[in-house]
This record gives C-alpha cells, structure tokens and sequence, in this order.
C-alpha cells in the first residue's frame, strides 16, 4: 500500500489485512513494552490543518508505538494560516525528510492532490478530509464490530451479513461515507436514517437503504449495529432542521430506543458526543457502547496503517 | 538440481533428539517455554512440544508451545515489499523467569534470531534463552549459535536450503538446491 | 509589414466551394477559383484547409486592467490569433471594473496598438459588479469603445428590479445585458455539479436549478419589458429547455455554451485535478448531449469560449481553494470541430455562424461582413480539419496554461489568421509581437473602424 486515502478503493483482502494486522498490534498494546521497533528511523508527519485534538494524538500513539519520530504540523498560528499553500508545506516536510504524511484538512481531496503531487514523495494517510472520507475511522469501526460481533474469532474474516444503521448527519460526514463504502466491501448492509435535508443529493444511487423514520428502521431491521453521527451546532443555523430538540426526538438515541434495540446489538459513535442531543448519557456509557473501545481500536489500526505504509520498500508508482 | 538431504525419518528422528536434548538440558519439562518462529519453526515447535508431552507424563503441550512473530523486529524491512506479520502466541503462563527454547528451521545469518530476541525482550525476562534448529547451514553475520541442532549442513552461500513440512506443504523433506542465476 | 497580398490557393468554403482567395490591401478582392497570383503576392497552398470568417469571441477574460500576471491585452489577444480569432469581447471582472467609460476606453486602447485581434470591451452592468446600483451604462456606450455588451460575469445579477431595471436601460443604446445565470444562495461556496458524484468526492454541489431558476426569471424578464437578453455558458439540459421554451415564445434571447461544455464532463473531477475547475462547473454527460443539441438545432446560438486564465498556483492546491476558470481560445475550434462537427451535428457553415457571424451581430460588430465577399475585409482563418493531434501546452499562446485539454487528443487545427489582410498567424506561427503592432499603426492610419 502506497498510501491510504479512502476507503472506496480499497479491496476486501487488503481491508482484512488491515483489521488482521491491527488485532496484532492491539495484543502489542496489551502488553508491558508497548512499543515496538518497526519504524525506527522514520518520520511521520501529523499535518492537521483542521483542528482534531482526538485523531492526531491517536496518530501520534501509533507512530510513537512503533518507534517513528513524529512531528506535529498544526496549521493554526503556523504560516499555513498567513497564507502559504498546501504545494509549500508539502515541499517544506519533502525537504525535512517526512516518510509519512498524516493529513486532515477541511477541503475534500486534499490528501488525494498531495498524493498525487510531486511535491513531496511520502506515503500520505488520509485523517479525514473535507466531507469526502476517514478511512482509518472506518476501519477502527470495522475492528470494533468484529471484535464485538465475533469475540475470540475475529481474524481474517468480513463482517458478512452484519447490519448497521448509521444515523444522523449523513450529508456532511465523511465518517458515513468511508463506512458506507468499507462495510459494503465486507460484506455488511448498511442503511443510513436522516432527515431528507442531511441525505446527499444522489444517495439514492449508493449501495445503501435510505430511511427518514429511525424507530421504523429500527424496529425492521433489528441491526447489530447502530452508528450514531455528531450533529455539528453549526448545522441547527442552517436550516438542516428547525431546532436540537426536534433533531432529538426524532433522531436521537435515547434511553427509550436503547430499551428496544436487541440486547447484543452495539452502539457507536465516532466522537467527540453530543450527549442529549444525537445520544443519550445512558446510550452513551451503556454496555452496548463501544465508544471507549473505538479509542483504543483506533491506535491499533492506525499502527496497522503506519506499517503498511512505512515499513515494506516503497512501492513503485503503478 | 535439488538434492534430498533429509527424509521424513530423518527429520523425525532429529526432533526426537533435539526433544531429549532439550528436557535433559532443563532437568524435565518444568518452567519450559517452547516458541517457533513462524512460519515453518511453530510447526517444528507443535511437534516438540508433544514429543515432550510423551516423554514427560502430565505435560500439556499447549501450555509450553506458542509462537514469537518477529516481523516488527526485523532489520530489513525496508529492503522488501511489505510483510504481513503472523501473530504471536505466548503460553498462559507467560516468560517472566522461564526457559525458553526458540525454534527455528534453519539458522543462517543469525539475523532472524537477533530479530527473536528483541522481541523476546520486549515480551518479558526469561531465565534462559536456547536455540533449536533443525538445520543449521553456517555462514553467521552474528555471534549466535544454536543449542540444539537436527543436523549441521555445510553449504555454500549460492545454495538454497529447502525444508517442507507435511503440515504446510503437505511433503517431508529437506533438500539442497543448486546456484541459480538469482543470488 | 513586407507584403500585403496573399493569394489563399485550393481553399474550402463553409458552403463547401472550393475558392482562390485573394487578399489585398486587407480586403478580399477575389475568391474565384483559378485567380493567379498577382505579382508580389504571398501564394499560401491552402488545399484541404477549410477557410472560416475570422472567429468572434464574445466572452473572453483578457485580466487587463488589475491582473497581468494571468492575462493581458496583448497576451490574450496573441492566444485569440493563434485559435483563429480576429475578434474578442473583453469581460468587464478586470481590476478597476469596467464599469466607467475611462476603464472600456483603456482596454480598447490597449487592444487597439496590440494588432493581434479587434478587442470590444463589455461594460459592467452594475457598479463593481456588486450587483447594487446600474453602472454608467450610458455614458461607455457612448465612449470611444462604443460598449454594446454589458455583463457582470463572474456574478450574477441577481436581483430582479435591477436586472429589469438593465435590461430596459440598455435598449436605449441597443445593448445587450449577457447574463451570468447562477443563484448566489442556491450556490453558496459550491464546488461542482450538483449529484451523486459530489455526494461522494465531499464537493459542495452546484445545483443545474441554481442556473436553470436565473434563467428562467430573465427570459420572462425579457419578455415583459421586450429587451434582448443574453444568456453567458449553458450548462445543463434544463437551461437549453428553458431557452427554447423561449424562443418558442418569440422572447428575443440569444444563449452561448462554451467549447468545455460541449466535450467534458464531470467525471473528470476524481483526479481533484483543479484544472477542471470552472464556472458554472462541468456536468453529466446527458447535460453534454443536451448543449449539443442544442447548438445543432439553434436553441444555443453562439459558441464563446469563456477563456478564463490563472496562473499556476491558483490552479495547484487544494481543489476548494483552486480558482474557476480554464483557458479556452487556442483549443476552442479544435474542440467544437471534435464534438460537433466530426460527430455530424454541424456542418462549416454552421461552425461560421456560431463562431462567427451570430456573435458579431449579438455584440453589434460594425463593419465585419463576415463574408467572403469581394470588397469584404479580409478576417478569416484558414483550418486544417484533416489534422488529429494530442494538445499540447505549446499550443498556448497566452500567458496562463490552465487548459482541460493537456493530452485530449482534438480534430482540426487552424493553421492562418488574418486580421484585415494580416496574417496574425502563419501555418501556425504567431506573428511577432512588432509585426502585429505596426499593423495595427497601419490601421489606425488607414482609418479602419477599431469597431469593426
């Protein structure tokens, strides 16, 4: 793998290879020595252009785990923010010998124009751009159900047959989209419940059940899994939907829902939480919540990610 | 041409010893730890382990076997593609002060065991640290030397050792492969 | 200036007769096949090259005043010789606006001592295209420049009463209002056409309503207070729908689309190559079919090229924060020969009129006959239609290199230029920048129309 930049095109065997390289660095995490040599010598990049406190140190952990010199690029106060160009930056970390590039930033396609520069020769990981993708989110979550959904059995296998209903503000979330297209390729079916204002325009044509009523959906497809997205307090401006409480009651996880759902189902969500808003406390810290353990999943894969991308010789541009 | 140098009965026979020798060695199975290194030593290490359970009455192999993956340790991965790592398995009763045996097929430059060892070291402290091989064909890059030996071959660096195992290969044998125009 | 007259031997008309045309002293004296060269004449072989009134654009973005390191005067006029075009109207989004009689007349100017093409400034509509107030729409159709076609493209306006209000004033000096049809709140910070294919790349989509509702309004517009009305780039099915629902109703609006329109699609937008970035965006193939339809049976009457250039590191970055636009005048020909006329939806006559003679009449081009009458002014362009080649950057004449067509292998190359009776451009070679200039010295002294 050259670089990971959505889950779109990413086949079923290297997404299994993924997970199953990620379950062995989950056991490295369970050990005394946490840290293993794999990368010594490289350097990774964090280039965050939008602020996310919670994926750049997650990043971080994993390159730190294994053994890989990290610099934190953060736009903010920076002269990103006076004006100099992704092209610049790119060519600035290319002279100080980055490896890898570990990028987000709020324009879709961003990660996929560095790649495909010549600016700069590292592997790029996509850490969430735009409202286009997140791969690594989507893989973490793909870990978790399959931990969940298959515990002590998990290795080499999809996540055929399982269903997952992702709620929420589907228009803006590049976290449904990268499960949308990850979990099709493992063989799940997924349906996505929003309001018509939060569906994107074209949804109809993706592999995916579309559903505007979340105690319908609920009640039919008994899923194993329920995604709940954040809604951004921007959104409630923009007439996305008249106001919180609404958007609550009609699309929130709330202690009631909770109550219905199948006893061994999961619930997650990709955080930072709107508690009372798009979930309820008691949904939230629940035992069918797998929100801490998305955390801790999200080292593991993106160690897994760092490896495949760092550790072989680079890979000739195909 | 490839030359069979070992043959099921041989290699059998190999193990057999090296399992006497191992126990002999330990004075019994207590504080044992056998760990192969994948992919063809956790295989070596599976049939030790029950030659042992054999000998030693009250031995459950699966609580003295496991594998050591030492493809996060290796210093040479930058010079191939990409390897997917194997996992590693570590008997319940862990290493902390135990000894352990390393188990590999073949002992060339001593770099894969270089590579077990830091690994090993990450995992925990063993009391000792031995090597089994069930060929060792010289040609050291380190200060390293096996323990327990199935059998010496002296080759030259331009041959290629071959060993296969019923249980992966589904034949029985070590053989001796001529130079070819690679390497 | 060595010679000037040329003798275009074994020429093909748009009417497919075959022609010797002779110029002389900037004008057309004969096309009689058989003429022989008088003495002194240039004889051009021009066997299999079809002969063309000279190209008018009428939606070009010179950048001169305020943006030279994109564009200017002289370099874009250099990029309209070398795609065949003897005439271009000159956006009014420069730097002042031309929304002032002083800002027309400069461009004019500048146009005028370049030689390479005749250059008709358009005038803002409203004042800083910030579609608030009328600009002095009076006052530069009356300057120097004569500004027919006024427009603030790059916005729309979109305000009703003003557009009304524009569209009853510049009746009073036969004007033409050339409407940019986007709805600025249907349209905010959007990115791409609107569909599947944005929901997937995270693009903000560009819905074809946000264009389709402008025009819509405008053409009833027109109707009600009976003024000509202009409709700038096509891009969806439903605008050429609304257009000739139009014309049905005897609405006098004339309506462009531009060479990308007619060739690329959206698809393209995978690679985020900022290249493909442009306004209005690029659209689905069934919008492609449309707009070519359309042009074949008249709905859309002009192709104007829309030739926007940016420099290079407003084109290499993130896609959101690339600039719109692509440069268009040295490829236009070859692409509309590639999507229209080698795919049988028109012929050269046709190609003369919407590149040529129905632009000229929309932006009031005095003086050009667009004919190859005798006594004609010689503005023609001579294409190699035979030609197939992969388009190359070296084929850009202008300053900026922001082409979609880097590598699309296009049909048809235009190899002569003449602007009254001087060849801009020589089997594909531009004339030098001094050449062109005393040529234009010469016009002014012969007292040709700078109009015309």
């Amino acid at each position: 793998m050259r670089h990971l930049l959505s889950t779109k095109d990413l086949g079923r065997a290297e997404a299994i290879q993924i997970l199953d390289i990620a379950e062995d660095m989950a056991d490295v995490q369970n050990r005394e020595v946490k840290k293993l040599p794999t990368l010594r010598g490289k350097t990774v990049v964090n280039l965050f252009f939008e602020d996310s406190t919670r994926t750049r140190i997650s990043f971080e952990a994993a390159a730190k785990r294994l053994s890989a010199d990290v610099i934190n690029f953060s736009a903010k106060g920076s002269s990103v923010s006076k004006g100099e160009s992704l092209k610049d930056t790119a060519q600035t970390l290319a002279a100080m010998g980055a490896d890898g590039v570990v990028i987000r930033h709020s324009a879709s396609g961003a990660p996929q124009v560095l790649a495909q520069s010549d600016w700069i020769d590292a592997g790029v990981v996509n850490a969430g751009d735009g409202t286009h993708e997140h791969p690594t989110q989507a893989l973490l979550d793909a870990f978790t159900m399959r931990r969940r959904l298959f515990p002590g059995d998990s290795r080499g296998r999809g996540l055929d047959g399982v269903s997952v209903v992702i709620v929420g503000d589907i228009l803006h979330s590049r976290v449904a989209r990268s499960n949308l297209w990850l979990l099709g390729t493992l063989g799940a079916t997924v349906t996505f419940v929003a309001p018509a204002t939060l569906v994107p325009v074209g949804a109809d044509t993706w592999p995916v059940d579309l559903s505007f009523d979340l105690d319908a959906t609920l009640a039919l497809m008994q899923p194993d899994v329920v995604m709940m997205l954040r809604i951004q307090s921007e959104r409630m401006n923009a007439a996305y939907f008249p106001s919180a409480r609404e958007y609550g009651r009609q699309w929130g996880l709330d202690d009631e829902r909770l109550a219905r759902l199948r006893p061994d189902s999961i619930v997650m969500h990709p955080g930072p939480m709107n508690r009372g808003l798009e979930i309820s406390a008691g949904a939230a810290d629940s035992a069918q919540s797998t929100v801490l353990e998305q955390v801790a999943n999200g080292v593991s894969i993106r160690m897994a990610v760092l490896y495949l991308l760092l550790s072989g010789e680079r890979e000739a541009l195909s | 041409m490839a030359r069979t140098v070992l043959q099921q009965a041989d290699i059998a026979r190999a193990l057999t010893r090296i399992s006497h020798e191992i126990l002999e060695s330990n004075r019994g199975a207590n504080d044992l730890v056998i760990l192969g290194i994948p992919t063809r030593g956790v295989v070596l290490a599976d049939r030790i382990g029950r030659i042992i359970a054999g000998i030693e009455q009250g031995t459950d192999p699966s609580a003295i076997v496991g594998s050591l993956d030492i493809t996060m340790y290796r210093d040479d991965l930058a010079r191939h593609p990409t390897r997917t790592p194997s996992p590693t398995q570590v008997p319940r009763q862990g290493i902390d002060g135990k000894t352990v045996v390393l188990v590999d097929d073949v002992l060339y430059s001593g770099r894969t065991i270089r590579a077990a060892l830091d690994a090993l070291n990450d995992l925990g402290r063993p009391r000792v640290v031995r090597l089994a091989t069930l060929v060792d064909r010289g040609h050291r890059d380190l200060p390293i030397r096996a323990d327990f030996v199935g059998k010496n071959l002296p080759t030259s660096r331009e041959e290629r050792i071959n060993v296969r195992l019923t249980e992966i290969d589904g034949t029985e044998e070590v053989s001796i492969e001529e130079a070819t125009s690679e390497r | 200036m060595s010679e000037s007259s040329y003798l275009l031997k074994g020429a093909t008309l748009p009417n497919g007769q075959a022609a010797d045309i002779l110029i002389q002293d900037g004008r057309i004296t004969s096309t009689a096949p058989g003429s022989s060269a008088p003495s002194g004449a240039v004889v051009v072989d021009a066997a299999g090259l079809v002969a063309l009134p000279g190209l008018v654009d009428l939606h070009t973005h010179l950048r001169e005043p305020g943006f030279e390191q994109s564009e200017t005067v002289l370099t874009g006029t250099r990029a309209a010789a070398a795609g065949g075009f003897t005439s271009v109207f000159a956006m009014a989004n420069t730097m002042p606006v031309s929304d002032t009689a002083g800002v027309v007349e400069q461009v004019q100017s500048l146009g005028d001592a370049a030689g390479y093409a005749t250059v008709r400034p358009i005038g803002a509509v409203t004042v800083g295209l910030a579609g608030e107030r009328l600009s002095e729409i009076g006052a530069m159709a009356q300057s120097r420049a004569a500004v027919r076609v006024f427009s603030d493209d790059g916005k729309c306006v979109h305000d009703s009463l003003l557009m009304r209000r524009a569209l009853e004033y510049v009746k009073t000096f036969d004007g033409v209002i050339a409407q940019h049809a986007q709805d600025p709140r249907l349209t905010e910070n959007a990115q791409m056409n609107e569909g599947a294919l944005s929901s997937e790349l995270g693009l903000k989509g560009w819905p074809a309503v946000a264009e389709e509702s402008i025009i819509a309004r405008d053409v009833l517009l027109a109707e009600h207070v009976g003024a000509r009305l202009h409709i700038c780039h096509l891009s969806t099915a439903g605008s050429v729908d609304v257009v000739r629902w139009a014309k049905a109703r005897g609405i006098p609006v004339t309506a462009e689309a531009t060479p990308h329109h007619l060739l690329l699609t959206e698809d393209l937008i995978r690679s985020y190559d900022a290249r493909y970035k442009v306004n209005p965006p690029l659209r689905r193939d069934e919008d492609v079919q449309a707009l070519r339809a359309g042009v074949a049976d008249g709905t859309i009457d002009i192709v104007a090229t829309d030739h926007a250039p940016h420099p290079r590191e407003s084109k290499e970055s993130e896609w959101d924060a690339a600039s719109f636009g692509m440069v268009g005048l040295e490829s236009a020909l070859p692409v509309v020969q590639t999507a229209l006329v080698d795919t049988g939806l028109l012929g050269w006559d046709d190609v003369a009129r919407v590149l040529s003679t129905t632009p000229a009449r929309i932006g009031r081009l005095n003086g050009h006959t667009h004919s190859f009458e005798e006594g004609a002014p010689a503005n023609l362009t001579l294409v190699d239609p035979a030609d197939r080649s992969t388009f190359t950057l070296d084929r850009l004449a202008g300053k900026s290199q922001n082409t979609p067509f880097e590598g699309v292998t296009l049909a048809g190359r235009v190899r002569w230029t003449f602007h009254h009776g001087f060849p801009t451009l020589r089997d594909g070679e531009l004339a030098s920048i001094e050449e062109a200039a005393a040529h234009a010295r010469h016009l002014a002294r012969e007292g040709v129309p700078a109009h015309g």
